[in-house]
Formats: structure tokens, C-alpha cells, sequence
């Protein structure tokens, strides 16, 4: 049964990538959507039985994949609670996703290609998720790579799109190459990549040092900050997270997948995955929780001022991985994984949800050019509206649960930069309230950017299109004007079943995950549901710890929440022109933020023109000038002047091939002659 | 004054001379080189039969009469690739026959 989840959607990709020329794209589809539900069902039996019941923790081997002197790489399905989530999470939002892409992506011509693509993902990704080494984790590490530039850059048309898959895979080499080294050292440190040898090694090698670079270091912590770099590219967090709102480039059905709900979420799994050596390195954990602190508030800072739908999403996304490492950094594991479950749902429903009001406004991405669209349509209104309630933590939402937590924890923690992690996630959790609503205002309420924009075109209707949205009692007379001005106008209409069963079913998450789940990820129940998954030092009472902070602390995000909601209501709804005053006024910030803290600009600075430089002086120069000059073409040059000059003999006179020929028959007759003499 | 081998073999070699010089300096017409490559093995032939006649052995008659032979085909093919030419370019001056240079 573990094998059939994991390869499921590999034969689904095998079928949908080899024949799906053949098949055709709504047997690709079906097949593909199929194999992902039976996958999901059964994901949730071992969830049911392993995690929530008593089933038994297992590692079964599938064979091996390589030996070469003291590394061993088994291929095998490592399942515990900690799997069994992922497992869950991956399948469910992915077999949803499936779904919704038949809706959404009905008008593609390559959707054999899509759903392939999609279900290489799944199968990479749950590679990832129940490996027991950590090379096979690297394996599954690298597949999701893969099929995220090759969905990403699934429009490859679009030169943008190409550059962010590039961009996505190049900024992730970074990340991997820290992974690499982490791997390299844990198998220099212990002798082995298997999980089970790996840690039960870690507690030994707790004050060991290394020396690098003529310098004594404590090994445990130099491994756990390579390998946390792998993480950081991966879950896209501070200084490698230019890749992620790029990637929204892709189609929105994959920024759902992927780059919200599942691949991102790697870093987070890893680290929780490799606790017990994260457990012997407290100063590992406090980089941890710092650069999850910053990206928070880093990331729902630049979320404020974006204008691309998918983008503050995305933004938002890149936050909520920030609190999941200040989860883990501050030792709660089951926090960071807790949150990673409740976000995988109502994040990815925001992420379809915009992916219906996109489909609605016919490939309109700009919130500016929306507005005033809950009234056509109303259940993604609804559903958005869930889906933003759980992300700012609403109460007895899942954010409410999950989110509150890291934050509760952080203040709890006596790790170092706990404090820092508190303040940042804090301060964040007003901003995700102010920017999740400002999108709902700016896309669902307010006047009908787009009615405007048709009506440049038939101005007779401005009048009844501005009135649309202060006035309602003239909605029916504005529809007859709209209507009576010819259908090629821009019309917002609902999107089909397809695209909208997914959204019921992660909105049903995104509200009760939180409730349901609370007690056995984080509650009393915690050590019976993660068993030996999630591994806790003996001083690490997080858990308890968080319960007994005061009742105003614990108060401090809703209130805050309350105060982004106050404040986008009256920037948005109540008095519009605030936001284009404040820009005004406040330009630098609003500059600073619009630009994304300029890191694009400082990478292209920093790395990119260098990059550039370096590769057109080797290419110019190296090879051009010195290489090529020096070698095949001077060779060619020279054998080219030769050949001139011999081409001038030929002038094509017979009578001069005569001549020529007399004077050798001549000089051999002269040669014998005066030889012969001899 | 009798008329020795030497005599026989001044004409031929005058006459070679005067082939091979119609071949290389002729810059006109390449009728003429066809002329002189007769003249060229007309001379041949009058060494052969010089040769013959002196030294007693009837060879050489019999090879001079094959070689008048070949030299008639010759003359005869060369002719017809000559007609053949100048109803393709025409033109049979020499200068302008030089599509083989480099």
C-alpha cells in the first residue's frame, strides 16, 4: 500500500508524459486525476492508522540503488506520523489541484504535458517525503526542483516564464549546494546516510569540532547550517527568496501545488525530519529562528504594497514559512509541521480561489484593474474570504491555531533569538491581517475597475459603471447597459464544478484543520500522535512552556489581526484615496517596498552582471580570442593564405599547364641525365 | 653534302620545337593547338622512321604508321569537342577557355 501511494502518480506521469499524444488530453486528465484520488485515500488510511491510531512506524525497503565503498543507498518507504502528514498534505492538495487544472487549464493545448508534469511532482515529492536517507531524500529533493522549472516554466513562450524557471533553478543550486556539503559531512561525521545510523550517532557527536579553513568549529552546528541552506532555497525564506514570487509565472494550479502548499514546505519537513541533530545544535536553531523572523516580516512587508494578485500571495506564502522556521527554530517541531498542515490548506485554497477570480477576469492578474466582483462571483468570494480568515488567524480558524502557536512558543522559548522571532512574527501577523484583506477589498469590493476599463470603448456607460459600486439599487439597469453594449465587453462569470469542488473542500480544511488536528499535533495528544518521529531534547518542554505564557500575550496576534483588518477597511473601503496619499508621502518606504527591498536589484549587482562579466570576458577573450585566434581558426587563417596563393597558379590556360608541364619534364629529364652521369 | 641521321634529326627536333612553341605562346585560337600537337607527333614520326631507316629494323615504319593512325582519331575527336565548344560557349579563343583556374 505504501509503494502504491508513492507510485501511483508516476504511473500517472509515465501514461499522461509517454502517451498522452495518443490518449488524448481528457483521458490524460482522467487517468492522471484518477490515480491521485486513489493515492490521497490511501494516504489518509495510514494517516488514520499510523499517525492518529497504533500502526507501528515501518521502513520498507525496495531495493538498493547503489554501493560504493561505505555508502550504501537503499531505496526504501520510510513511514511515521511525520510522513503520514506530508503524505497527506501532499496528496490531498495535489489530487485537488489535479482536479481543479481540469477546469482551469481547459482551454490549453499541451494539458497531456501539464498533468504529467504535475503528477512527476507528486511522485518526486512523496519520494522526498518517506525517504530514510538522506540521499534519496536528495533524490526527491531535486525531482521537485525539476518539475517546478519545468512548470514554471510550463509557458515557455513567454521569455518571462523562461526566466523564472531559470532564475527558480539557479537561485535552488545555491541552496543545494549548502545541502550537498551538509550531506557530505554528515557522512564524514557518522559513516552513514541512513536516518536511523545518523541519529543515533548525534547525540555523540554533540561538542565535537571540526577544522576547516584553519579554524576549530563545532561540527554538528557547521552540518545543520549547510543543510539548513538546502532548506532555505528550497522553502524560499530571507536571501534566496528572490525565486518564489517569480515563480508565479507559472500556471496558478502550480503556484497552489507547489509553491505554496507542498514543494516549499521541503525546508520545513527536512529540518523537522532531521530534529535530532537540529536538537544537538542550539546555534543552528537560533539561525534558524532568526532567519525565519526576518522572512516573516520581511516578506509581509513587501506583501503590502504588491499589486499582482498571485504576488502578495506569494509574499504571503514566503511569511508563513518564516513563522514555520521560527516554529521549528524555537524547538516545536510539531508547530512548524502543525502550521505547515493548516497553511498547505488555506493557502492553497487563496492560491485557486485567485486562480478563480483570474479565470473569471479572463487572465487579469492586476487587483487595480478588478474590484466590485463579489457580486459576480459570489462562492470564490466566499471561499477567498475563508481562505483569509484562516490566514490571519481568525479564531478557531486553522491560522488561528497554528499561527498563534509559533507565535505563543517564540515568547515561551529561551533560545537565543527567540525574542527576535516573537517580535518579527508578531509584527507580522498585523501586516498578513492589513495585506490579506487590502486583497480582498482591492479584488471583491469597491468601484468595478474593469466595467471602466470597457467603458473607455462605449462611453455612455460611464455613468451607470461608476455608479455600480456605491449605489447597488441601479445594479439591474447597469447590467442591461452592459449587456446592451456588445459582448465583446469584459464579463466576470463564475468558473465551472471543476474549479469550485476544490475550493469547498480546502475551504472545509482551512476552517476546521485547525480544530480538528489542534489536540493531536501540538495539544496533550502530541506524543502518542508523533511518536518517535519529531525528536525532543530532554530540557525541550516547548509544548508545555507555551501553554503557560500570560493571557495578554497570547492575545497579541488576534488584536493585532484586528487592527490589520480595521486598518485595511479604512484604507480601502472607507476612505480610498489613503493608500495613493500615503504612497505620496511616505515615497521612500513605499518605493522600498514596491521594489522588494531592491534584492533583485542587489543580486543583478552583486552576482548576476559579475556572472555576466566573467562569463563574456572567458568567452571573448579566453575563448575567442585567445583559444580560437591561437588555435583552430589561425591554423585555418594560415592554411587559407597558403591555398590563396597556390589558387593563383591555377589559372586555367591550358597552354600554361603545357608549359609547366615542359619545364618539369625537362628538369626530371636534366636530373636523370646529369645523375646518370654519376 | 649526304644526308645523315643528324639532318633527319634537326627537322624532327625543329619541328617539336616549333609544336611545343605553338602551344605555349599561341594566344588565339585553339585550332592551332591542335595543329601543333599534329606537329609534335608528326616530328615524332620522322625520328621513328629516321631511326628505322638507319639502323635497319622495320619497327619503327610500323609503329610511325600507328602512331599517323591514332593521331587522325585524335585530330578527329579533337574536332568534334572543338565544334561541340563553340556551339556551347561560343567562343574557341584560347583566353576565354579558363573555367578550370582556382
Amino acid at each position: 500500500m505504501y509503494a502504491a501511494i508513492v507510485f501511483l502518480p508516476l504511473l500517472g506521469f509515465l501514461i499522461a508524459g509517454l502517451f498522452g499524444w495518443k490518449i488524448g488530453a481528457r483521458v490524460s486528465e482522467i487517468v492522471t486525476t484518477g490515480l491521485l484520488f486513489v493515492s490521497a485515500a490511501l494516504s489518509w488510511i495510514v494517516f488514520v492508522n499510523v499517525a492518529l491510531g497504533e500502526g507501528p512506524a515501518t521502513v520498507s525497503l525496495l531495493g538498493n540503488w547503489f554501493t560504493s565503498g561505505g555508502v550504501k543507498v537503499d531505496w526504501s518507504l520510510k513511514i511515521d506520523s511525520l510522513t503520514a502528514v506530508m503524505l497527506v498534505v501532499v496528496t490531498t492538495v495535489s489530487s485537488l489541484v489535479h482536479f481543479y487544472s481540469i477546469g482551469y487549464m481547459h482551454e490549453d493545448p499541451s494539458r497531456p504535458r501539464f498533468f504529467a508534469y504535475l503528477s512527476l511532482f507528486t511522485f518526486a515529492m512523496l519520494m522526498l517525503v518517506t525517504a530514510d536517507n538522506l540521499v534519496q531524500l536528495f533524490f526527491g529533493w531535486e525531482g521537485v526542483g525539476l518539475a517546478s522549472y519545468l512548470l514554471i516554466g510550463f509557458w515557455y513562450e513567454k521569455p518571462s516564464a523562461n526566466a523564472a524557471a531559470i532564475k527558480a533553478f539557479v537561485v535552488n543550486r545555491v541552496g543545494d549546494f549548502g545541502f550537498a556539503l551538509g550531506i557530505f559531512l554528515v557522512f564524514v561525521l557518522t559513516g552513514s546516510i541512513s536516518f536511523e545510523q545518523i541519529f543515533a550517532a548525534a547525540p555523540g557527536l554533540a561538542h565535537k569540532t571540526i577544522h576547516v579553513f584553519s579554524g576549530d568549529f563545532d561540527a554538528l552546528t557547521i552540518t545543520c547550517l549547510l543543510l539548513f541552506m538546502g532548506a532555505m532555497g528550497k522553502s524560499a525564506q530571507f536571501l534566496l527568496h528572490t525565486w518564489l514570487p517569480d515563480a508565479m509565472e507559472g500556471p496558478t494550479p502550480v503556484s497552489a501545488l507547489i509553491h505554496a502548499a507542498t514543494m516549499v514546505t521541503a525546508g520545513v519537513f527536512l529540518v523537522a525530519r532531521l530534529s535530532p541533530l537540529f536538537e544537538q545544535a542550539p546555534a543552528a536553531l537560533t539561525f534558524v529562528t532568526i532567519i525565519g523572523g526576518t522572512t516573516a516580516f520581511f516578506a509581509a512587508t513587501i506583501g503590502l504594497v504588491q499589486n499582482d494578485i498571485k504576488r502578495v500571495i506569494a509574499y504571503s506564502t514566503c511569511s508563513q514559512l518564516g513563522y514555520m522556521f521560527v516554529g521549528l527554530g524555537v524547538g516545536g517541531y510539531s508547530l512548524g509541521i502543525f502550521h505547515l498542515f493548516t497553511h498547505a490548506f488555506f493557502k492553497a485554497l487563496l492560491f485557486l480561489g485567485a486562480g478563480s477570480v483570474i479565470h473569471a477576469m479572463h487572465h487579469e492578474q492586476d487587483m487595480r484593474n478588478m474590484g466590485g466582483l463579489w457580486r459576480k462571483i459570489p462562492f470564490t468570494f466566499a471561499m477567498m474570504t475563508i481562505g483569509t480568515l484562516a490566514l490571519t488567524g481568525f479564531p478557531y480558524t486553522a491560522g488561528y491555531f497554528s499561527k498563534d502557536a509559533i507565535i505563543e512558543a517564540a515568547f515561551a522559548s529561551h533560545h537565543k533569538g527567540a525574542l527576535y522571532g516573537f517580535l518579527m512574527t508578531t509584527v507580522a501577523a498585523g501586516l498578513t491581517s492589513f495585506y490579506s484583506w487590502r486583497l480582498v477589498f482591492l479584488t471583491f469590493f469597491g468601484k468595478p475597475a474593469w466595467a471602466a476599463g470597457a467603458a473607455h470603448s462605449a462611453p455612455a456607460t460611464d455613468q451607470s459603471a461608476s455608479g455600480h459600486g456605491s449605489d447597488p439599487h441601479h445594479h439591474d439597469e447597469h447590467e442591461h447597459a452592459a449587456h446592451g453594449h456588445g459582448g465583446h465587453d469584459l464579463n466576470p462569470h463564475e468558473s465551472p464544478f471543476v474549479m469550485l469542488l476544490p475550493l469547498l473542500v480546502l475551504a472545509i480544511g482551512a476552517l476546521f484543520a485547525g480544530f480538528w488536528f489542534q489536540h493531536d499535533f501540538i495539544g496533550e495528544g502530541a506524543a502518542e500522535f508523533w511518536k518517535n518521529a519529531l525528536y525532543l531534547g530532554p530540557n525541550n518542554h516547548i509544548l508545555e512552556e507555551r501553554e503557560d505564557i500570560p493571557h495578554l500575550v497570547a492575545q497579541v496576534p488576534t488584536i493585532l489581526m484586528g487592527v490589520g483588518f480595521v486598518v485595511a477597511l479604512y484604507f480601502y473601503i472607507l476612505a480610498p484615496k489613503t493608500p495613493a496619499w500615503l504612497a505620496r508621502h511616505a515615497h521612500h518606504l513605499y518605493e522600498f517596498l514596491l521594489n522588494k527591498w531592491y534584492f533583485d536589484e542587489l543580486y543583478d549587482f552583486l552576482f548576476v552582471r559579475p556572472a555576466f562579466w566573467l562569463g563574456r570576458l572567458f568567452w571573448k577573450e579566453g575563448d575567442g580570442a585567445i583559444i580560437d585566434r591561437l588555435g583552430p581558426d589561425g591554423v585555418a587563417a594560415r592554411v587559407v593564405d597558403v591555398t590563396g596563393r597556390v589558387v593563383k597558379l591555377q589559372s586555367g590556360y591550358i597552354y600554361q599547364y603545357a608549359f609547366a608541364m615542359l619545364i618539369g619534364l625537362a628538369a626530371v629529364i636534366t636530373w636523370f641525365l646529369v645523375g646518370g652521369v654519376r | 653534302m649526304t644526308i645523315s641521321l643528324t639532318q633527319f634529326l634537326v627537322v624532327a627536333a625543329i619541328l617539336f620545337t616549333l609544336g611545343v612553341a605553338g602551344i605555349i605562346l599561341n594566344r588565339k585560337n585553339i585550332i592551332v593547338v591542335l595543329m601543333s600537337v599534329e606537329l609534335i607527333l608528326l616530328s615524332v614520326n620522322i625520328n621513328l622512321v629516321a631511326f628505322s631507316a638507319f639502323l635497319g629494323d622495320l619497327t619503327g615504319q610500323v609503329f610511325a604508321l600507328f602512331i599517323l593512325t591514332v593521331a587522325a582519331a585524335e585530330a578527329a575527336i579533337g574536332l568534334a569537342i572543338l565544334v561541340t565548344y563553340y556551339r556551347n560557349r561560343g567562343s574557341i579563343a584560347v583566353e576565354d577557355i579558363n573555367m578550370m583556374k582556382g
